[in-house]
């Protein structure tokens, strides 16, 4: 991983800013006029806990979200608060879930929780909700304006009258490349409470959308997509400085849309292909992206990873911690207008086997 | 001899790469790497030899560097778990064995020093192994020393005041870089085609090797040679479990010592909790916390006991513990920065028995059990030859050691 980067962290015990290079530190002095408003936050996401059978889960997936556990709870100062992106199951079971929770309930400080299609399909999130709480909600947190929203939703059609077994409409939307899945929605019901939500928010609060799905669309016959994501968009565009940060993908992604700019985390569990590696269909990947390093399947947690996000200027930062492989910064460019990687930038220091788009 | 060790000289000194050279190897292993800069030549070969036996440069005058790496013990000061340098102080650290680390990307259990040039000059000043407060002791010796001044104007055309640690630690270098070891009971029935060369049991356990208990994963075996190693950094639960609850407190502690320039080879050696920190504490990165380096299994079974600590006595026990998925007592808790391909294997009391008996057939000739009597070994094997059918490099070596 990137020295620069865990240097900084682990050295804020010591008081000490000096060793810093990747993060746009002059940047965080800026941006807002008291410097006790910036902060960070982790964002966890995608872990795919599976059982297997009686007390037996998927080693690897368990290892993957013990380890960003016990490195978020290395970095100091603490972020303000952890976010877990959704996909906490691979099969939206009980046994799943509860050995999730108590994976996470190790994390120091305040967890928030997004509702993933893993975790949604086998009880249409009963179970999750008992034990996290609200599908979709919104809280406030140093200046900031921050929106969870469940994204997975879908027509009603598919969800309540298609399948025999509710077992059957999980792993029908379990498979990425499934054809008998459905496109996510927000649908009608949260968008009416998006709008009433954002009642009374001043045009220039920033605005924080955490999201399982990308509310933009990449690659439908992954469901990389969210159907109603123009319509989401329109809500949001009114506000100066939006940001979407979503799971879902396993990769890195990153775009702007008018006001809004989009970031995708990693996956503590594997890592999902570029969906324009499938040939027979024409993907959306975002240009903007320089798509992360291939994993190498000799190292389990390669190409996997999770990050901590930076809060400054009233935009999103992110700090990719990447496992046998260079870390990444993802961070907004006022000059640029969208967000840009902090190292690779076009041609002339594009590592070798980057692509450019 | 003179006249056949000219002709190798011209080759050797010739030589860019390995490939260029004119070696033959032992069976199972690759051309030695030998960096551009510092080609070997027997002269040079001999003089690193003495400089490794040379007990002067200790401040107590009685420790070099094969106090421990003993070549009758493969190189290595077993059955010691930990390295006993001046005064008898213990590190953190189980000494590895020298044997094939010329073919290493790394030298030192962290990885710390790139190279055995690199490498060499560091134990010298370190406080629990040969205690020097810098190296102008060694260039006193050295500069003074009248059969010294010959071999280093002779190697490197330099007359005693104007020798540098450099030209130590290449000499020192050169000579590690001959003492490597193939042609074990596994090299002969793997690549040199002898199915007879090893035990039915060794056989199963090369089995288990490669299948059930994942070992090549990092222990690699390539097509012509097996390093045995990836050259990588792994957390295996050695070590790192005795202070996993700690590392909250000891990780951010170290790195901002480190800022402010502690000195970090004393450190790792003197401090058991920064120690248990290792590639991490070279890195920093996250993913290389309690993580050290895979050494190669070559000669394992004569270099117990086993692990960077040398926490675990017996070969049973290293499987042990890899079969518990990085636990050596069954139900510990696993430390939250494993490596991913640590994990439970299920492997049987009779797959752990043959796989013991596959690494005891890693064993070289010259390692073999009983031990060689002391001092009159010389590196084992003919990895650097002449183009001289009978120059040989262990005959080369032997006379080198001739060398007060």
């Amino acid at each position: 991983m990137n020295k620069s980067y865990s240097r900084r962290r682990l050295l804020q015990t010591a008081g000490s800013m000096a060793a810093v290079s990747v993060l746009p530190l002059t940047w965080v002095e800026l941006a807002f006029a008291k410097s006790e408003q910036n902060f960070t936050f982790a964002y966890i996401s995608d872990s795919h806990i599976q059982h297997i059978k009686g007390s037996q889960f998927v080693n690897n997936w368990d290892r993957g979200l013990i380890r960003s556990v016990a490195e978020t709870n290395l970095i100091s100062p603490q972020p303000d608060f952890v976010m877990f992106g959704g996909d906490l199951a691979q099969l939206g079971t009980r046994a799943e879930l509860d050995h999730g929770a108590e994976m996470l309930s190790r994390l120091h400080g305040k967890q928030r929780y997004v509702m993933g299609e893993h975790d949604y399909y086998l009880d249409l999130g009963e179970y999750w909700s008992k034990l996290f709480g609200p599908q979709y909600y919104s809280f406030n947190h140093k200046g900031v304006h921050f929106i969870v929203l469940n994204s997975v939703l879908t027509t009603d059609e598919w969800t309540y009258k298609r399948w025999p077994t509710a077992e059957q409409r999980m792993l029908e939307m379990a498979g990425l490349d499934n054809p008998n899945g459905s496109p996510f929605m927000v649908g009608e019901k949260q968008r009416a409470w998006l709008a009433d939500d954002l009642t009374g928010i001043s045009k220039d609060t920033p605005i924080v959308v955490f999201s399982h799905s990308p509310l933009q669309k990449i690659y439908k016959g992954w469901n990389f997509w969210t159907d109603d994501a123009e319509q989401v968009q329109a809500l949001l565009q009114p506000f100066s400085k939006v940001n979407v940060i979503y799971g879902h993908v396993h990769q890195i992604q990153y775009n702007q849309i008018g006001n809004i700019s989009f970031n995708s985390v990693m996956a503590t569990a594997w890592p999902w292909p570029y969906p324009q590696g499938y040939a027979q269909a024409q993907s959306m990947l975002p240009k903007l992206t320089i798509p992360m390093n291939r994993a190498d399947p000799f190292f389990e947690r390669d190409a996997t990873g999770w990050q901590l996000v930076d809060v400054n200027t009233g935009r999103v930062d992110l700090n990719y911690n990447l496992y046998s492989n260079r870390s990444r910064t993802v961070a907004f460019d006022p000059k640029l207008g969208h967000p840009a990687d902090k190292q690779f930038q076009g041609e002339a220091v594009l590592a070798p086997n980057q692509v450019h788009y | 001899m003179t006249g056949r060790y000219a002709s190798m000289c011209a080759v050797l000194a010739g030589a860019v790469l390995p490939a260029a050279l004119a070696l033959a190897e032992p069976l199972g292993l690759p051309p030695v790497p030998v960096p551009a800069a510092n080609p070997m030549t027997p002269e040079k070969i001999a003089l690193g030899s003495r400089l490794f036996n040379d007990k002067r440069f200790s401040s107590t005058g009685q420790v070099s560097c094969a106090t421990c790496h003993d070549p009758d013990k493969a190189f290595t000061d077993s059955p010691r778990s930990t390295s006993e340098g001046i005064n008898k102080l213990t590190g953190t650290r189980n000494a590895p064995t020298i044997v094939n680390a010329a073919y290493f990307a790394h030298q030192f259990w962290d990885g710390r020093s790139p190279d055995l040039e690199d490498q060499s000059q560091h134990p010298f000043m370190n406080p629990v192994e040969m205690g020097l407060p810098d190296h102008e002791p060694i260039l006193k010796i050295v500069r003074s020393d009248p059969e010294y001044a010959v071999s280093f104007r002779h190697v490197f055309g330099v007359g005693p005041d104007a020798i540098t640690m450099r030209h130590v630690q290449l000499a020192i270098a050169t000579f590690e870089r001959t003492i490597v070891a193939g042609d074990s009971p596994f090299d002969k029935y793997y690549f040199g085609g002898d199915k007879s060369a090893m035990s039915d049991e060794a056989v199963r356990g090369f089995q288990v090797f490669l299948g059930d208990g994942r070992c090549v994963s990092c222990h690699t075996i390539e097509q012509d040679h097996a390093l045995f190693t990836d050259n990588r950094f792994h957390n295996i639960g050695v070590g790192i479990n005795r202070i996993q609850d700690k590392v909250p407190e000891i990780a951010p502690r170290f790195i901002e010592a480190k800022t402010k320039g502690i000195d970090v080879d004393k450190a790792v050696l003197s401090d058991p909790s920064t120690s248990e920190l290792g590639r991490f504490a070279i890195t920093e990165g996250l993913d290389e916390l309690g993580a050290f380096k895979t050494p190669t299994l070559r000669n394992v079974a004569v270099t117990a006991p086993f692990m960077h600590d040398g926490s675990l006595k017996s070969l049973r026990d290293v499987i042990v513990h890899y079969n518990n998925g990085g636990v050596t007592n069954k139900g510990e808790h696993v430390n939250d920065f494993l490596s991913g391909g640590i994990r439970p294997l299920n492997l049987t009391e009779d797959q752990i028995s043959d796989l013991v008996a596959f690494m005891e057939a890693l064993t070289s000739p010259q390692f073999s059990k009983p031990p060689l009597t002391a001092g009159k070994f010389g590196p084992p094997a003919s990895n650097v030859k002449s183009q001289a059918p009978d120059a040989t490099a262990s005959r080369m070596i032997a006379s080198a050691g001739g060398t007060p």
